[in-house]
């Protein structure tokens, strides 16, 4: 029998993965064929215990309110989930979750989302100051460790995290992702190597907008874990790659951290670096590593986060997992192999390699705006093009 | 794949060719096609519309045997190779060349990360760029020298742990920073070539810096030339020296990883 809650005795999980992702930075959404067909070249990355995808730009329609994607082991434990958000949100929709049952996958929990906001009487108010964003995250910590069988798998506005057990290919035709839009597709293809595949631990992991596909271990788990339980983050998952959603909520949202900055904290510059830079920059750098060494991430690891206004592809600090990257007009594609971008884009402008711990952040731009990608300013770029 | 002519094989014979169409096929399946057409009498290969399939001449034998490949191959192209000759028409991924004995890859655009793992015979030319931790692990063996030269630039941990062999770095782009960090880690083995001085903060506390001397010209000079000819380059812009030698300076690094230094 399918059970959501990982009650799994295990630390935390190591995973081989594939990645990928495609953005438009200026916002033109296209349907999931593309990035299905890149994660299906590097179908043999992964062993069929989980596929997934996160998109940006799927919900327009209800782009105010937050999207809850949530999954369930039984009616009971749906039963008792809806009781809460009747309580505290206004829900403005709600449906199953579209599927196409395919003998790919075969077993899966019940799939439901909600359009909903929080109620501006709710009952936590009497107590406490709670910002939206805020309650939507203590809600979603609430029910992925307290509500047993239930599990919010995505909580964003106007974007979503479509994942199970399978590999990505077959999840993609699961939830027809080709009658989904965005303007950004991350998508994921796991090995777990130390812990059983379950539909909870498939990526990608995402809390409100921002989302994480991840391919490594994070040998750092435990301080990350204890250092985010601080403040008031709850570890239920038991998956590595939670910790770095959780900690970029932290840098961004709760601290006001550029973007830029937060992924200089994951992966910060090694000590003899920072021994090298200017004496402004040095500073900066010392403090950052002196205020955030518990938020800093260990271990190999590649990863894709997304978040509204773009992509960023950011490596360990030796590079030990691959990446690469690619741009085509307003393009631009990250994925764990150089062929993965070519399935879908066969003469990229520019094809290259980040530096181990240097993030390429590929943000959006006004509709209007007369560049495209300004490679030039690709201090990474290594590759020579030959299409 | 085309049908026509060899059905056995799978593919289609044009001269002396086998003309493979590798378009969404598995690597199990390619390689197959590969093995049998070579234990069949097949000298010359070409796959056309290959992309990421992996093992791309696992473990193949004969030095008579050429592959040509169009398209970005998957990792581990060449592994185990004993002999053919594989050309890559455009960037490679990663870990080609891995544990490779004897033959030649040469890749005309750039390749990934780890090159020529564990490498103990046989040569390896890349035209442009090449990324992390090239030549690591990389061992002679008997009168074997494998040898791996790189056009462009190379990322940081080159020639990491490397025990034997030759590598050769040309940086023919002048580009200021040619190499990565951390060069020549744990090297205590075999040497590395460069056509162009590096910052000195870069070479691991494990290796030391000559000026290439007239006996190391003369090894580098066979392989330079042939090199030039591969990417039809012109053959006295490549063996001008100076070049410069980075050695390991003891076969046993961490010897005194953990006794005093006295021992």
């Amino acid at each position: 029998m399918l059970r959501l809650k990982n009650n799994f005795s295990i630390e935390h999980d190591i995973a081989g993965c594939g990645l990928c992702g495609i953005i438009n930075i200026k916002k033109i959404r296209t349907n999931g064929e593309d990035i299905k067909k890149a994660i299906a070249l590097e179908h043999d990355r992964g062993n069929g215990l989980g596929g997934g995808f996160a998109v940006y730009g799927c919900y327009p329609e209800y782009s105010e309110l937050y999207a809850f994607h949530v999954m369930y082991d039984d009616l009971a434990a749906k039963e008792a989930t809806e009781e809460y958000f009747k309580n505290n949100f206004i829900i403005e929709k709600q449906e199953s979750i579209p599927i196409f049952k395919t003998s790919k996958i075969n077993d899966h929990p019940i799939l439901h989302r909600y359009f909903m906001k929080p109620k501006s009487d709710r009952e936590d108010r009497l107590f406490s100051e709670l910002k939206d964003d805020d309650f939507v995250v203590k809600s979603v910590m609430l029910i992925n460790s307290d509500y047993d069988g239930a599990y919010v798998f995505s909580s964003g506005k106007n974007m979503g995290a479509f994942k199970g057990v399978g590999y990505p290919e077959d999840i993609a035709d699961f939830y027809m992702l080709d009658n989904v839009e965005g303007y950004m597709w991350t998508a994921h293809n796991r090995f777990p190597t130390n812990t059983p595949g379950w539909w909870g631990g498939a990526h990608p992991f995402t809390l409100l907008d921002w989302s994480i596909v991840h391919n490594g271990e994070i040998s750092s788990y435990g301080i990350n874990k204890r250092y985010l339980e601080m403040f008031k983050y709850n570890l239920a998952l038991k998956t590595d790659t939670e910790v770095i959603a959780y900690i970029l909520d932290l840098l961004i949202r709760k601290h006001g951290l550029p973007v830029e900055m937060a992924m200089n904290v994951l992966a910060a510059p090694f000590y003899q670096t920072i021994d090298k830079m200017e004496p402004e920059q040095k500073e900066l750098y010392t403090a950052l590593r002196q205020i955030y060494g518990s938020a800093l991430l260990n271990g190999p690891f590649a990863i894709i986060f997304g978040y509204p206004d773009g992509m960023v592809a950011l490596n360990d600090r030796i590079k030990l997992r691959p990446l690469v990257a690619g741009t085509k007009g307003d393009f631009t594609y990250i994925a764990s192999e150089e062929s993965s971008i070519r399935e879908i884009c066969s003469s990229p402008d520019v094809v290259w390699s980040p530096k181990a711990g240097e993030p390429i952040i590929i943000r959006t731009v006004k509709t209007n705006a007369k560049t495209a990608i300004n490679t030039e300013n690709i201090s990474q770029k290594q590759r020579l093009i030959i299409s | 794949m085309t049908t026509d002519g060899n059905t056995k094989t799978g593919g289609m014979i044009s001269g002396s060719m086998l003309v493979i169409d590798a378009k969404d096929m598995h690597y199990k399946e390619l390689n197959k096609i590969i093995r049998e057409s070579i234990l069949s009498g097949v000298k010359n290969i070409l796959l056309e519309n290959v992309n990421g399939q992996y093992y791309i001449g696992d473990g193949i034998k004969g030095d008579d045997i050429t592959i040509t490949v169009n398209g970005v191959p998957g990792n581990d192209l060449g592994v185990f190779m004993d002999g053919p000759s594989i050309i890559v028409n455009n960037n490679v991924q990663d870990n080609i060349g891995n544990t490779m004995n004897a033959g030649k890859i040469t890749v005309n655009g750039d390749a990934g990360d780890v090159i020529g793992y564990g490498m103990r015979g046989g040569r390896i030319y890349i035209r442009g760029n090449a990324g992390y931790r090239i030549g690591i692990h990389m061992k002679g063996y008997n009168e074997q020298i494998p040898v791996i030269i790189i056009g462009g630039k190379v990322g940081s941990f080159f020639g990491e742990y490397m025990a034997g062999g030759v590598m050769v770095l040309l940086s023919l782009d002048n580009s200021e920073e040619s190499v990565g960090e951390y060069f020549g880690v744990g090297m205590h083995g075999g040497a590395i070539y460069l056509k162009q001085k590096i910052d000195f903060s870069k070479y691991s506390k494990e290796v030391e810096f000559l000026e290439a001397n007239d006996s190391d010209m003369s090894f580098l000079k066979k392989y330079l030339l042939e090199y030039a000819k591969d990417f039809n380059l012109p053959p006295e812009d490549l063996t001008r020296g100076p070049f410069y030698k980075i050695v390991p300076s003891s076969a046993r690094p961490y010897a005194h990883l953990y006794t005093s230094a006295a021992f």
